[in-house]
């Protein structure tokens, strides 16, 4: 599904390396945690995988579904199967969020070769995707995240992520901000949509969402790099002693 | 003799070879006057007013303008301006061909009791017409507003007396000809009874692609407890100078509400005055501007409260790019005894390259003490974190792009509140915005 080798990218401003040589490896249907300190470069790798602007990919390649997934313009990924539920979802005023998802179920449907979806039946699989993670049905009517709480610009990305049905789904700290129940929600959200055919980056801070979302594999990026991969109890031994064992463990190595 | 002549001296011996022809009456004294006042004022070369747009050099810079070229429309036919209509609209329609009122194309049938639509020519004597022409805003009069004052023959006459409330809209279609170089001088006359009601839709385009000079004044005179709503479209070709003059003046206790929108591909300058001259009157004041390949749009507007317990909002908004220049002055004057005024003023423009400008200019002049009043502006790029948003969403750029812009202008939009209107808008901005 995805494989990405020695990724190395930098600040197109002043150049500096804030990935310095990832390398994983996701197949069909995998659950893969990414976890790491502030600051260590795991929004920088799902923006670089997105394809916000801004960052010299200076060494390494991305291969998405066999393509070469960094070739591709951000909308081209996103009709590839490629989604983002960012960490920070941007409000944007003035447009409706029925506008915006038309627009964005009908250019994936183009893509995949199916007719545009009837203002009727994309309606009800608005109200369908919705119920499944409890969105307010008055979101629905409202400008793109605009005056949305934190809680429910999340559950927003999800609901999006529902609508768009992607091959990849890179979650940023989607667990952050919501309370236990919206958390409960999200999760049991994510986990219908697991599938033999889809797969999950899942990038967090906290063992909680793990308990949820049960990762096939974990890794630890720390400064640009993955240090650590394990499984699943990885998370617990992170929740319990925090990220400076793997340091010290990096430095010897 | 090589050396040329100045506008000016071109523009009076004009004037005065037709001087004999003119209209007789009040007319004609307040045109001889006019025309002095133009002398004096001049075309103005170096003014804080027009700073941003040098209406000198550009004038200059046109061929001879013939004033008798207006007569090269007189054959238009209905076919020939059915292309300029807004689908859905039901409305009285008048036709102005290169200014002049044209009864055959125009279709006022069933016009009720106590509204009168006039031919200018033909109203010298209407009391309306002697009450109100000229009647307004001779604070903000400037040497364009003279000039159209010392050629006033053209144009049309809108009369609603007092209590009737108009249903249909009336839908004023100016068409230009533009065969050849021309200077047209259209003028509007509204006078709105006490609690009468409204609606007034332009729309101004251009068949031909030869120079011209649109100089046109509109006046409003709207009395207390009436409601008025104007939206005017200027969507002409790039060899067209439209200045557009409008006075309007309100009684206490009526609402006026104007919106002007601009998409012309040449120099466009909207000037707009407003005298809330009661209490409680209502101002709505807004336009919006999509500047391309080297368009020049230059909005324009003083507000003047003079009286106390008036509410005024204006709102601009515009769209640039590619060598287009944007400019937006606008100024709210509250005067002493204005008190209890709420005034608000906005301009936003997107600039979509580094090629475009935008001077903007918003000015508060506050001399009373209990008033609640705001302004600002901003100009920006398209949001690019919005952008990227969108496309990761599978949205084309291009797609984007539209979605995001069509968001930005749609509050503005929004004010125009005839369907019909709102939707020939939204199609043509979309339409002129995919182009680029
Ligand atoms: N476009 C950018 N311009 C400047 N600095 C950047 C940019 N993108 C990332 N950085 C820097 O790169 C480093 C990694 O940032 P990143 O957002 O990827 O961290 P993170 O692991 O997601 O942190 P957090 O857990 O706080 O979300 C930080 O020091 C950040 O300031
Ligand atoms: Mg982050």
């Amino acid at each position: 599904m995805l494989e990405i080798t020695n990724l190395h990218a930098s600040i197109e401003d002043d150049g500096t390396e804030i990935l310095k040589g990832i390398n994983l490896s996701v197949a069909a249907g995998e659950v893969h945690a990414i976890m790491g300190p502030n600051g260590s470069g795991k929004s920088t790798l799902a923006s670089v995988l997105a394809g916000r602007g801004g960052y010299d990919i200076t060494q390494g390649s991305v291969s998405f579904q066999g393509e070469d997934l960094l070739d591709m313009d951000p909308d081209v990924r996103a009709r590839e199967g490629l989604f983002l539920a960012f960490q920070y979802p941007v409000e944007l005023p003035g447009v409706n969020m029925a506008t915006f998802l038309r627009h964005a179920v009908n250019s994936i449907r183009e893509h995949r070769g199916q007719d545009e979806l009837s203002a009727v039946d994309f309606l009800k699989l608005m109200k369908e995707k919705a119920a499944f993670v409890n969105l307010d049905p008055s979101l629905r009517s409202r400008a793109v995240n605009e005056g949305f709480s934190g809680g429910e610009k999340k559950r927003n990305e999800i609901f999006q992520l529902a609508m768009l049905e992607p091959k990849l789904a890179v979650l940023d700290e989607t667990d952050s901000g919501l309370d236990i129940d919206a958390l409960r929600v999200v999760s049991d959200g994510v986990n219908q949509l697991r599938a033999a055919d889809r797969s999950f980056v899942v990038i967090t801070h906290y063992q909680r969402l793990l308990e949820y979302i049960v990762p096939d594999h974990v890794h630890v990026l720390m400064g640009g790099r993955i240090v650590k991969s394990g499984g699943a109890e990885l998370a617990h031994k992170l929740e319990e002693h925090g990220y400076d064992w793997i340091k010290d463990e990096a430095v010897v190595a | 003799m090589s050396e040329r002549q100045t506008i000016e001296s071109r523009l009076l011996e004009t004037w005065e070879s037709r001087a004999g022809s003119a209209m007789n009456g009040r007319l004609h004294d307040g045109r001889e006057l006019a025309m002095a006042r133009f002398r004096e004022a001049g075309i103005p070369a170096k003014s804080e007013a027009w700073k941003y747009t040098p209406i000198r050099r550009i004038l200059e810079r046109m061929p001879l303008l013939s004033l008798g070229a207006a007569a090269e429309g007189d054959t238009l036919s209905a076919a020939d301006v059915a292309a300029f209509a807004i689908d859905g609209l039901d409305a009285f329609r008048v036709v102005l061909v290169n200014g002049r009122f044209r009864a055959d194309l125009s279709d006022l049938a069933g016009l009720p009791a106590g509204v009168r639509i006039l031919d200018l020519r033909n109203a010298a004597s209407d009391p309306a017409v002697v009450e109100h022409l000229d009647g307004t805003g001779q604070e903000a009069r400037d040497a364009f507003a003279e000039l159209n004052s010392a050629f006033v023959q053209d144009g049309m006459v809108v009369v609603v007396d007092a209590g009737i409330v108009l249903e249909r809209p009336v839908f004023i279609q100016h068409v230009l000809t533009a065969g050849s170089p021309a200077l047209i001088q259209p003028r509007l006359l509204g006078v709105f009874g006490k609690d009468s009601q409204a609606r007034i839709v332009e729309v101004c385009r251009t068949i031909g692609q030869d120079h011209v000079l649109t100089n046109a004044m509109s006046e409003f005179h709207t009395a207390t407890g009436a409601v008025i709503d104007h939206v005017r479209v200027i969507d002409e070709h790039k060899d067209a100078v439209h200045i557009n003059s409008l006075r309007s003046y309100q009684e206490g206790g009526s609402t006026f509400s104007t919106n002007v929108i601009t998409v012309s591909a040449g120099v466009v300058r909207n000037q707009s005055y407003f005298l809330p001259d009661g209490e409680n009157c209502e101002t709505h004041l807004s336009g919006f501007y999509l500047g391309q390949n080297g368009a020049h749009i230059d909005n324009h507007t003083l507000v003047d409260h003079a009286k106390p317990e008036c509410y005024s909002n204006e709102l601009f908004k515009g769209i640039l790019s590619n060598k287009a220049i944007g400019v937006f002055n606008g100024k709210v004057l509250v005067r002493q005894d204005a008190q209890k005024i709420n005034a608000y003023q906005s301009n936003k423009s997107v600039i979509l390259d580094d090629t475009a400008r935008m001077y903007s200019k918003p000015e508060l002049e506050i001399y009373a003490d209990d008033v609640r009043c705001s302004h600002g502006a901003t100009t920006g790029e398209l949001d690019q974190e919005a952008m990227f948003y969108l496309q990761t969403r599978g949205i084309r750029k291009d797609d984007a792009r539209l979605i995001l812009l069509e968001a930005f202008a749609a509050d503005v939009l929004d004010r125009i509140r005839l369907d019909a209107v709102r939707d020939h808008v939204d199609a043509l901005i979309r339409r002129r915005l995919s182009q680029n």
